[in-house]
């Protein structure tokens, strides 16, 4: 029979052992679409929606695991968007509520386009993923590891994503996305920024505006210096109407394609950096401890 | 490089549609759920716009969740309780509270995105009764219509509402 659905993660193994060149379906929403265009022809699929394994998420210490079959109806439930609310932003935009229903984190990192809306985040947030093997073998890579062109990871024949890591409540998080309108859209440029005041760290990421997701490290050193940590506020330029502009351009490695121009993704690009930052410390003094 | 056709294996499967169980017989291994509710099952009530999950007449509660059944591969659906429009009208001649709101309130033109509409909004109303217009429009940011510009598919949707309370209010 061509298409399994193993109820564990180990019968999900047990099949992969024997068919290590079968498909992996989570909740469909890349794979079926391809399916019925016709550029995607399955001769063995082992769909993961019953492994319970791979659902919801737990806390483990400091960190909140999110298993690979996290919908983004899960990511935008109270209790999770209080530990990772730069997620709950980014899966709020995704597609429609039944995408949202159907749809995973897992999927989304490996279909690995440009445009996957949780992929900013997960950057900016240091995410750590957990591939598995059915010899037992078992690899954590960061999402540059990963997602390495458009489309294409280094997710190999057989692998399963088991989970995704990210530091519980790591911060102000805050992510945006241009499109045409506010539901069903594919992003035309995005950006997510983790303001980390424990640490006094910046995290910049940039989606849609390159072949994967752009990490702007110019961008994190330089709102660095602008940032007052002990006041927990901005200071010098961004205090006033300056902005992230140049330096996010820079960055930027965008193309030109049938949803926008390349030098319309640079300015949107821009416009969300600094947009990102005006947020993560308007509301700062009610959320502080 | 071979010259090998393979011929696409055939399933047979089960699927729990309506809180029934049916037998698919030979299909092929690509068929989605709208399709396989559709011509092998005879339930023309979803239809098909798109493929592609962005119209949303197609959708369905799958464990009591709403979906697109076009997005879903439907050999993989086995062990799911399927509900479809047709399982959310009642038998005989009546429609449901929403199915009514929708005829009085002018929401239904061509009609092709009502079915989805109706699972959409029944969906919505189990769930939040008492949704906000702003919590209204995200419930069916997913469901395109191309004829009525949306405002009689909101006032629909109120219009269950007070239904439904006036009803409740009466028990
Ligand atoms: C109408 C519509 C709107 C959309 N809008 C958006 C949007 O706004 N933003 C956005 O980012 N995306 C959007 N998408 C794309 C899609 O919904 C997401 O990428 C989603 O997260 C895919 O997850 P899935 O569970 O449906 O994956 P599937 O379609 O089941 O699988 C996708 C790919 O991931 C692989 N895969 C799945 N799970 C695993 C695993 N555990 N381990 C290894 N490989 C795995 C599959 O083999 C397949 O190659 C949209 C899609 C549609 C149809
Ligand atoms: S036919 Fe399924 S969403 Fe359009
Ligand atoms: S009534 Fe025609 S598409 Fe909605």
């Amino acid at each position: 029979m061509p298409v399994f659905v193993p109820a564990s993660l180990e019968e999900a193994f047990a099949v992969l052992e024997g068919a290590p060149g079968a498909q992996l379906l989570a909740g469909g929403t890349d794979f079926m679409v391809e399916v019925n265009a016709g550029q995607r022809r399955p001769a063995t699929v082992v769909a993961l929606g019953a492994v319970p394994e791979l659902k919801g998420w737990r806390l483990d210490g400091d960190e909140v695991v999110l298993g690979a079959g996290l919908t983004y109806t899960e990511m935008i439930s109270p209790e999770l968007a209080e530990l990772v609310p730069g997620l709950a932003q980014a899966a709020r935009t995704v597609g429609s509520p039944q995408i949202r229903n159907a749809g995973t984190l897992g999927g989304n990192i490996a279909t690995a386009s440009p445009a996957g809306d949780t992929l900013p985040m997960l950057m900016a947030l240091g995410a750590t993923m957990t591939l598995g093997r059915s010899d037992g073998g078992r690899r954590a890579v960061g999402l540059d590891e990963l997602v390495v062109g458009p489309k294409r990871t280094t997710l190999q024949p057989g692998e399963v994503l088991l989970e995704v890591r990210v530091r519980a409540g790591a911060g102000r998080q805050e992510f945006l996305k241009v499109g045409t309108r506010n539901a069903m859209v594919i992003a035309v440029a995005s950006a997510a920024v983790v303001v980390d005041f424990e640490r006094r760290s910046v995290r910049v990421a940039l989606g849609s505006v390159g072949p994967v997701v752009i990490r702007a490290e110019e961008v994190e050193r330089e709102a660095a210096k602008l940032i007052d940590w002990d006041a927990r506020r901005l200071v010098g330029p961004l205090e006033g109407s300056g902005d992230f502009g140049e330096l996010v351009r820079t960055a930027a490695r965008p193309i030109d394609d049938h949803r926008s121009t390349a030098a319309y993704r640079r300015h949107a690009a821009g416009v969300c950096v600094t947009r990102a930052f005006r947020r993560a410390f308007s509301s700062e003094e009610s959320t502080a401890p | 490089m071979t010259n090998t056709t393979s011929v696409p294996e055939l399933l047979s499967y089960t699927l729990n549609v309506n809180g029934r169980d049916h037998q698919v017989s030979d299909a092929e291994l690509g068929e989605n759920l709208l399709f396989v509710l559709r011509e092998r099952l005879g339930l023309r009530g979803s239809k098909n716009a798109c493929e592609q999950g962005e119209c949303g007449s197609c959708s369905v509660l799958v464990d009591g969740r709403l979906e697109c059944s076009c997005t879903m591969l439907a050999a993989a659906a086995t062990g799911r309780q399927i509900v479809t429009v047709e399982g959310l009208t009642p038998s005989g001649d009546g429609l449901s509270e929403v199915q009514e709101a929708f005829v009085a309130e002018g929401a239904v033109q061509c009609g092709f995105c009502t079915p989805g509409l109706i699972v959409s909004v029944s969906d919505l109303l189990d769930r939040l009764p008492l949704a906000t217009e702003l919590e209204i429009r995200e419930a069916i940011s997913g469901n395109l219509c191309r004829c009525t510009g949306y405002g009689r598919i909101i006032a629909a949707v109120q219009a269950a509402q007070h239904a439904r309370s006036a009803r409740e209010a009466l028990r």
